[in-house]
């Protein structure tokens, strides 16, 4: 029983030195300030700018990657060819590469050096140092989400209602629509805020990409790295407020969305 | 409508069924292709543009050398933390019961939620200079533990927590009722069921630790031969325009992810065989 009441406390005051204070203290950091400064340094044009560019390059990661995630989901469950198992282990190196080699990886492919640079410089597209290239770098970190949570969901229900609709006239695209995309809705409304959280929060992939123009190729994440480089820590503290409210708004929404286990 | 007929028009929507998945397929390797492997390829075929000796001076590089070798050091430490703190955390959120364990259990996943360079301020803000609890951490190599411990923290405590919620408690009573002790109990009934997912978890923990970038930027200062991790490295040298010499580093960093990434598959195969 002390051995109980020993592990709980130890479990408790790790989560609490290590997670529930830090977060409280940037709130108490950014306030401190008072509620008008913290509101002025949110509503700054360039810290607007960086919101704006995050929710643009998230929502593109996101629709991209969804409907990725769907076909390729698909192919893992329904379908059987070899090279599955190396399909599955590609799935899995976004989330085991270090984001600084993302941007590192896109640099080489489309920067000034490459021969695709030049040959897009040449037709006027810039990828880096330029949103695209940023939208690449998130599409990259935030692929295998909806990948993950759509899979098991879809091998759940089976293929029986499908073939019935099929089987009743239905086409394809009809079966999918009608029959297969409301049954792995909750697989995919998981997968999607996973996804969201992790391309709004993206950092290290980004900022290689983006050159860090400041005003211009800056996101949220970016804008509280170079606020709190030019020592502006209300505009530091505040930007980061808004990225924790945004986390946070994500726990409480994958506590809903999210598969139900009862611990 | 004869029966060949049938059987014509069977033939012929199996034939499409297959022209599709053959679509859906090629969509998904392009797609994989483009975004992931023909970048990474890049990354290993611009480590070689200055020759073989080019990448093992680049590698080689004292401060590269720290770099790397800090990194693993602190991956390590990191990693055993998280294997007996994770285990402990998981063991108290499914055996224990107390107010307001549900929300402890949601919590866990903040730092997977929160953006790394957040977390990064908000570790600088409590064990920084200007702690509030008196102590200061930062620009030492302590806060690249601190760190990374942040980042990593689910990974251990979600893999071993649906194991132990479905291991059965027969075993456990029946040990104890021959008179084993707690931690008897524990070390040959309990840890032997929970090794793959503690060893599957510390893997993959090890490997968001091994790249991570935004949570130590900028707590730790970033001080070569003292504070800078290999990311950091990558990052300065690609600044720097070092491009070649940043994606032999990389490359080190890949390798290690992909060996990882194969001994976590070897973990699961053990463990779905543990199971059966």
């Amino acid at each position: 029983m002390t051995a109980r009441i020993a592990f709980r406390v130890f479990a408790l005051g790790y989560l609490a030195l290590l997670l529930v204070f830090p977060v409280c203290i940037i709130f108490a950091r950014a306030f401190g300030e008072g509620l008008g400064a913290v509101w002025q340094a949110v509503i700054d044009p360039e810290a607007l700018h960086a919101l704006w560019m995050t929710l643009l390059i998230a929502s593109i990661a996101v629709a991209a990657n969804t409907v990725f995630g769907i076909i390729c989901a698909t192919v893992l469950v329904r379908h059987d060819f070899r090279g599955k198992s190396v399909l599955n282990a590609i799935l899995d190196l976004p989330l085991a590469i270090s984001p600084v080699v993302v941007g590192l990886s896109l640099l080489i492919i489309y920067g000034r050096t490459s021969p695709i640079g030049v040959w897009l410089a040449e037709m006027g597209v810039r990828i880096i140092f330029s949103t695209p290239g940023m939208i690449l770098a998130t599409i990259f970190i935030s692929l295998p989400f909806v990948v993950r949570e759509v899979v098991p969901v879809m091998r759940e229900i089976g293929t029986e209602q499908e073939q019935a609709a099929s089987t009743l006239g239905a086409s394809a695209f009809q079966t999918f629509w009608m029959v297969t995309l409301p049954a792995i809705r909750p697989g995919v409304a998981y997968g999607i805020v996973l996804t969201m959280a992790r391309a709004i929060g993206e950092f290290g992939a980004v900022s290689v990409v983006s050159g860090q123009i400041s005003g211009i190729t800056e996101t949220m994440t970016i804008y509280v790295s170079s606020s709190f480089e030019r020592f502006d820590l209300v505009g530091c503290y505040s930007a980061a407020v808004v990225l924790a409210l945004i986390a946070i708004g994500t726990l409480l929404l994958t506590n809903l969305t999210g598969p139900k286990e009862e611990y | 409508m004869s029966v060949t007929g049938n059987a014509q028009t069977a033939t012929g929507a199996s034939a499409s069924k297959s022209e599709g998945s053959l679509a859906s397929r090629g969509v998904v390797i392009t797609y994989l292709g483009l975004l992931v492997l023909i970048p990474l390829a890049a990354v290993v075929w611009q480590s070689t543009q200055d020759g073989i000796g080019g990448f093992v001076r680049a590698v080689t590089n004292p401060q590269a050398l720290a770099a790397l070798r800090l990194t693993f050091l602190a991956s390590l430490v990191v990693v055993a933390i998280n294997v007996v703190a994770g285990t402990i955390i998981a063991w108290v959120l499914v055996r224990d019961s107390f107010r307001g364990k549900a929300i402890v259990n949601s919590i866990i996943d903040l730092p997977f939620a929160l953006p790394t360079i957040v977390a990064s301020l908000t570790l600088l803000a409590l064990y920084g200079p200007k702690s509030p609890l008196g102590l200061n951490i930062a620009y030492t190599k302590a806060s690249v533990g601190m760190a990374l411990l942040f980042v990593t923290l689910p990974f251990v405590i979600r893999a071993v927590q649906p194991v132990l919620l479905e291991l059965d408690r027969d075993m456990e009573e029946a040990a104890a009722s021959l008179g084993a002790s707690g931690f008897a109990t524990f070390r040959r009934i309990i840890l032997p069921t929970l090794t793959p997912a503690i060893l599957s978890g510390a893997a993959l923990g090890f490997a968001r630790s091994v790249g991570e970038f935004g949570s130590v930027v900028l707590l730790t200062g970033n001080q070569p031969f003292k504070t800078q991790v290999a990311s950091v490295y990558i990052f300065g040298q690609v600044e720097s325009g070092e491009t070649s010499s940043a994606a032999a580093v990389s490359v080190v960093l890949l390798v290690v992810s992909l060996a990882l990434l194969f001994g976590l598959s070897l973990i699961n195969r053990w463990g779905t065989h543990h199971d059966s």
